[in-house]
């Protein structure tokens, strides 16, 4: 009788058996005295049983579910934003060609996250959201926040889309260890992940460049990074492309009920893992910000619901 | 991506559950030993086990990294754009960073498990050209990115899958900064990013076939993660 064997064959068609079961060790323990009461012929009943209480658990526990119901969310948030963009005849008309052609695929991407979210979360998934729940001028509804020429003035729209992506990657950074349990989901959630941070560097190149630019990746960065950014954030990019409202995207997380050993620092953090990165061998002649720049930074889901919700009309639920 | 896509939602069915059941008083009769994952191929460095295995696997390729962009930064390229050496010297700091910070992190985790300094062969690139640079550069970031998405699931630690994400989300900044540089507008194209809007995730062993012919010592990453 070898268990470890039958739960290596299961492990073939479920990689995620070991999941199930709380650990190699916790089910040894389960058997541990079974043996000698059992005989072989009644053993498979009892490996049966423990089996049986495994698969009876839903696969995904309410708080996968919970993590993707609020990424899904978020992609909502920047979907419709470049929906709402890719209508503006005004704000098209002040944009490059290939910058217009770069936020069409982000638009792509994250329409593609949705459809893609909805159907991992099935029956799951929360109610669309309507058009009329965000306002992007970031007034809560009034549709006269700090970001009032959004969808006519290219440069605040590009800074509005930088300031949705950056805060996209920390997002989905502060979720993966939520989502450890499930091997299928955090991967897919990391393959998010990148390719937020991928149109997070694009949406950098069109500000330094200026939105009106056909070159696809010059212009040089500027500091403080408010208007002309560097691909990376730079500390805490100067509170970010207007920072009496982007502060927070680039600021430190609330760490209550952070996982073990995960902290959720401000971008401009340069220790990680208690190693304090400026006194590194090999590292010297580095400029000051390349510490902050090499890492990027993990946000909790109340600051990054906080953050959303600049673009939330108020009374709404969505992201409460 | 739809086949990956179902057991995110489709619960193994009780019924299946009990082919099993059934087929283990059959596999009970005949069952050999514990399959064994604790060898590596002979003639070839292990990147080791469990988490550090996974540390040293992203070590492994900091490294490549590292050099290949501190060998950009010393013999630049003439046909360079205004800016892309500045560029350059930035991501040469991040990679450099992120192989020291590793190195750092495996010698707290396990003393005694940190892979040995590699030796790059960087014989197929000419420093020289802007075009095998940027091709090069592109090579290594993707495979950087695909690199850290695949192995989130084979970190048991929370806090080294947060910073695994950490250094991901600067590969792919890297990744689509150099793209564009290469081929305008191709920071998320099609043959890197999915229908779903998904980006490559990679497993160890193939992450390592790919660089192979970058690095003199040969590499074993069959154990990583296990």
């Amino acid at each position: 009788m070898n268990l470890f064997q039958i739960i290596s064959e299961i492990e073939k068609v479920d990689p995620e058996v070991y999941d199930r079961l709380d650990s190699r060790r916790s089910i040894f323990k389960h058997m541990t005295g079974l043996g000698q009461k059992l005989s072989a012929a009644a053993l498979p009943l009892a490996v049966g049983a423990i089996f049986n209480k495994v698969y009876a658990q839903t696969p995904m526990n309410a708080s996968v579910n919970d993590v993707l119901n609020f990424a899904l969310s978020l992609e909502y948030l920047e979907s419709y934003f470049y929906n709402a963009g890719q209508a503006s005849a005004p704000l098209q008309l002040g944009l490059s060609t290939t910058n217009k052609a770069a936020l069409e695929i982000i638009r792509v991407d994250e329409s593609n996250h949705v459809t893609f979210l909805r159907g991992v979360l099935g029956a799951a998934a929360i109610t669309p959201p309507t058009t009329a729940t965000f306002d992007y001028t970031g007034g809560k509804g009034t549709g006269a926040g700090p970001f009032a020429d959004v969808f006519i003035n290219p440069a605040t729209y590009l800074a509005v889309a930088q300031s949705l992506e950056d805060t996209g990657v920390r997002a989905y950074k502060g979720g993966a260890p939520l989502l450890m349990s499930n091997k299928t989901v955090l991967t897919a959630a990391l393959n998010i992940h990148s390719v937020e941070a991928r149109h997070a560097s694009r949406l950098r190149t069109m500000r330094r460049g200026g939105a009106n630019n056909n070159a696809a990746s010059q212009g040089v960065p500027a500091a403080p990074y408010n208007a002309a950014p560097k691909s990376w954030i730079s500390g805490t990019d100067n509170g970010g492309a207007s920072p009496a409202q982007t502060a927070p995207i680039y600021g430190a997380g609330n760490n209550t009920n952070a996982p073990t050993g995960v902290t959720f620092d401000a971008e401009s953090n340069t220790t990680q893992g208690g190693a304090n990165l400026t006194t590194l061998p090999n590292t010297t002649g580095f400029p000051a910000s390349a510490f902050s720049e090499a890492f990027d930074e993990a946000l909790d889901v109340t600051t990054v619901k906080a953050i959303a919700r600049t673009f939330v009309v108020n009374g709404s639920t969505f992201l409460a | 991506m739809s086949d990956n896509l179902q057991p995110l939602y489709t619960p193994i069915k009780r019924r299946s559950f009990f082919t099993y059941a059934g087929a283990t008083a059959l596999v009970l009769a005949g069952c050999s030993k514990d399959s064994d994952p604790t060898t590596s191929t002979p003639g070839t460095i292990s990147l080791g086990a469990g988490d550090v295995g996974v540390l040293n696997y992203a070590y492994a390729l900091e490294q490549l990294e590292a050099a290949f962009y501190a060998q950009v930064v010393k013999t630049p390229a003439a046909d360079f754009l205004a800016g892309e050496l500045a560029y350059f010297t930035q991501i040469a700091a991040h990679e450099a960073i992120h192989r020291d910070f590793l190195k750092a992190a495996i010698t707290k985790e396990k003393v005694g498990s940190l892979l040995q300094d590699l030796t790059p062969i960087f014989t197929t690139i000419n420093f020289s050209s802007r075009n095998s640079v940027l091709t090069a550069a592109k090579l290594f970031e993707d495979l950087g990115v695909a690199a850290y998405n695949g192995a989130g699931i084979l970190l048991k630690s929370q806090a080294y899958l947060t910073v695994a994400g950490q250094i991901a989300s600067v590969e792919a900044r890297h990744a689509a900064l150099v793209r564009d540089l290469l081929t305008p507008g191709s920071f998320a194209a099609d043959d890197q990013i999915d229908a779903n809007g998904l980006d490559k995730q990679m497993t160890p062993t193939d992450v390592i076939a790919a660089a192979q012919s970058f690095i003199t010592q040969q590499l074993d990453a069959s154990l990583v993660g296990k």
